[in-house]
């Protein structure tokens, strides 16, 4: 119990609204298995993005006019007129990138250690409806500037809507409120632009009910037994979180002040022309793999449909992947398979980068078809047939022969 | 007087079944497979046909479905406000002097936000348009149903993959090319390459007289 607690005037208030011993309980004494490696901090990263994005993004939007004819020039007078708005803009737009960056890591760090699995299916279903409705709130953003990218990734991405058999074409209407992309639906964008980062924040809050619940996992992959498993969560993990957000600000900041428009498009400085399309569209790079996947499809349906599947089939994750260990520590040929996928996921980003033509589009469907592969038949064949390294009695003898943080594998040898 | 009323047969024993089966499936092989067959065996004993039915229950169910009635009919104008607004609906036509533009050129028109495109064909496209097997089109139609009259070519300037504004005079088959995945089109605006599934729009249009269209 944190020394506070012991404070009369403390205790007083706590019998009257737990919130203190609740802090203590959740944030001082909770116990967190004590091999995390640093891979375990993008989860308060993510939470630092959240806060960052919706710091920003509230100053932006008492600067920015939600109106077609004039939202472009709103966000140029935020860039040269406001005091500190170019700040406020690069720090909201870069925060996208970097948010994603952290959450794609925190993602991949729950593929590599099989956070998914039993009892952790549901915390894993929420991380992945937290991923989705930040999609939606990157791509509603996108719009926002009103620049000719702004426009044509809206309508790009509205008329996948079109192509759901008989309900399509009224359903991208009403989505639009007009017959193409138009101020409606600017309007209605920020609206939500607004209202998901609020929607997102409860989300992680049950995001983090779940993981308190079942408890956090670990590299290692097995349940903690007893207290020599564990430390506090304050002040082991709250330092080395703590020196995870120093490092993550710095290369922030690098980006922010040195870079600032490296990941955006030039072509969003120009305002949007509903007349013209730009001559090579692509939508910011944390869609690159799905839009990608979206291409290789030469049908309009079956393309939306293999794109909302490359996230869709994350949901099924937990039981497609047979194998009873979870870390990829002791699963030698998951190991080689879960390093495949991810070069197969960078080399769809390449693919989605690039105009449709040539060998990209071959690369793509084989890439594509490479993804849906992993999932659907590997994994599950994997778990079958794969013979696992023998599991340590428990982390304090795993820690404590000095094999305990098997961040990159070897803790199992 | 408490009589129960036995208003349903009881159910057949397959939902709890397949609920068990489902159980079996999700049960993790490394987990407590027991534990997971157990809360299985809780739901199916509680499950419908393992009560009987009283008036309490027909209360319930009234009342569920009549909230379920009214929370509908309160959401749909939550949800109908999305709908393109009365202004937006008003039919706009306009009103085109075709008479500057020579044979070969196209121009561009905006209508309802939307790119009109207006193509004086020459000869040449327009026997490249007619001379097609209709088994080589995806979405087949003659051109001779596209273009009122043949010289004048006027269609919705979208692509009908994802919205996109095809550029004219390009493509494998010399009439529009959409950039952004790659569909070509015909001198007669229909879809012969690529992931767009149909042919350019036609909108309704009339000519008023030999060099003026009123599109809409
Ligand atoms: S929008 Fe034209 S090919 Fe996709």
């Amino acid at each position: 119990m944190a020394d506070f607690m012991n404070n009369g005037l403390v205790r007083w208030f706590d019998r009257r609204l737990p919130i203190l011993s609740w802090t203590n309980h959740h944030l001082i004494d909770y116990p967190a298995p004590r091999n995390l490696n640093y891979m375990w901090n993008f989860g308060s990263l993510a939470g630092i993005a959240l806060v960052i994005q919706i710091v920003t993004g509230i100053v932006l939007a008492m600067h920015y006019t939600p109106h077609a004819d004039m939202a472009f020039d709103s966000v140029e007078r935020i860039m040269r007129d406001v005091d500190y708005g170019w700040l406020m803009r690069y720090a909201h737009a870069n925060g996208a990138s970097f948010f994603f960056i952290v959450v794609y890591l925190h993602v991949f760090r729950g593929l590599y250690y099989g956070s998914y699995k039993a009892p952790r299916e549901v915390l894993w279903w929420i991380g992945l409806v937290i991923l989705l409705t930040m999609m939606a709130t990157a791509f509603m953003g996108y719009v926002l500037p009103w620049g000719q990218m702004s426009f044509w990734a809206a309508t790009v991405i509205t008329n996948l809507l079109s192509a759901l058999p008989f309900v399509g074409e009224p359903l991208v209407e009403w989505v639009w409120g007009g017959f193409s992309v138009e101020n409606p639906t600017l309007v209605r964008f920020y609206a939500l632009h607004f209202l998901l980062p609020f929607v997102i924040v409860g989300l992680v809050g049950l995001h983090l009910w779940a993981l308190h619940h079942t408890k956090s996992g670990n590299p290692l992959g097995i349940d903690a037994t007893g207290p020599q498993d564990s430390i506090r969560f304050h002040p082991y993990y709250t330092i080395k979180d703590a020196f995870g957000a120093g490092m993550f600000l710095l290369v922030f900041a690098v980006f922010l002040f040195y870079a600032p428009n490296y990941l955006g498009h030039p072509d969003n400085y120009i305002p949007a022309d509903p007349l013209k399309t730009p001559a090579h569209i692509v939508p910011e790079w944390y869609f690159l793999p799905f839009y990608a996947i979206l291409r290789a499809i030469p049908s309009k349906l079956g393309g939306a449909v293999a794109m909302a599947l490359s996230i869709g089939i994350l949901f099924l994750l937990p039981w497609l992947d047979t194998s009873r260990v979870r870390s990829a520590a002791f699963r030698p040929v998951f190991r080689w398979f879960f390093w495949i996928l991810v070069i197969d996921i960078i080399v769809l980003g390449f693919v989605g980068a690039n105009p449709p033509e040539g060998a990209w589009i071959v690369i793509g469907q084989i890439a594509t078809a490479w993804y849906f592969l992993h999932f659907l038949i590997l994994l599950p064949l994997i778990g079958w047939f794969e013979r696992p390294r023998p599991l340590p009695a428990s982390i304090a003898t795993a820690v404590l022969e000095g094999s305990g943080s098997a961040s990159s594998g070897r803790g199992a040898r | 007087m408490s009589q129960t009323v036995n208003v349903r047969k009881p159910i057949p024993h397959s939902l709890p079944c397949v609920a068990m089966a489902g159980g079996i499936f999700m049960a993790r092989p490394e987990g407590t497979p027991e534990q997971d067959l157990r809360d299985f065996l809780i739901m199916a004993e509680h499950a419908p046909d393992a009560q009987e039915v009283d008036r309490r229950d027909f209360l319930s169910v009234a009342t569920i479905s009549v909230t379920a009635v009214g929370a509908g009919f309160a959401a749909w104008p939550f949800i109908a406000q999305w709908n393109p607004a009365a202004d937006v609906l008003a039919l706009a036509t306009i009103e085109v002097d075709l008479a500057p533009v020579a044979e070969g050129q196209q121009i561009t028109v905006s209508w309802r936000g939307k790119p009109v495109f207006i193509r004086h064909r020459t000869a040449d496209e327009i026997a490249a348009a007619r001379d097609v097997d209709m088994d080589d089109l995806k979405d087949p139609q003659p051109d001779s149903e596209r273009a009122l009259r043949p010289e004048w070519l006027i269609m919705v300037g979208i692509c009908t993959h994802l919205g996109c504004i095809p550029l004219g005079n390009q493509g494998e088959y010399h009439g529009w090319f959409c950039p952004c995945h790659g569909s070509h089109y015909d001198t007669s605006g229909r879809i012969r390459k690529g992931p767009a599934p149909e042919n350019l729009g036609i909108p309704n249009y009339v000519f008023t007289d030999d060099t003026t269209v009123v599109i809409g």
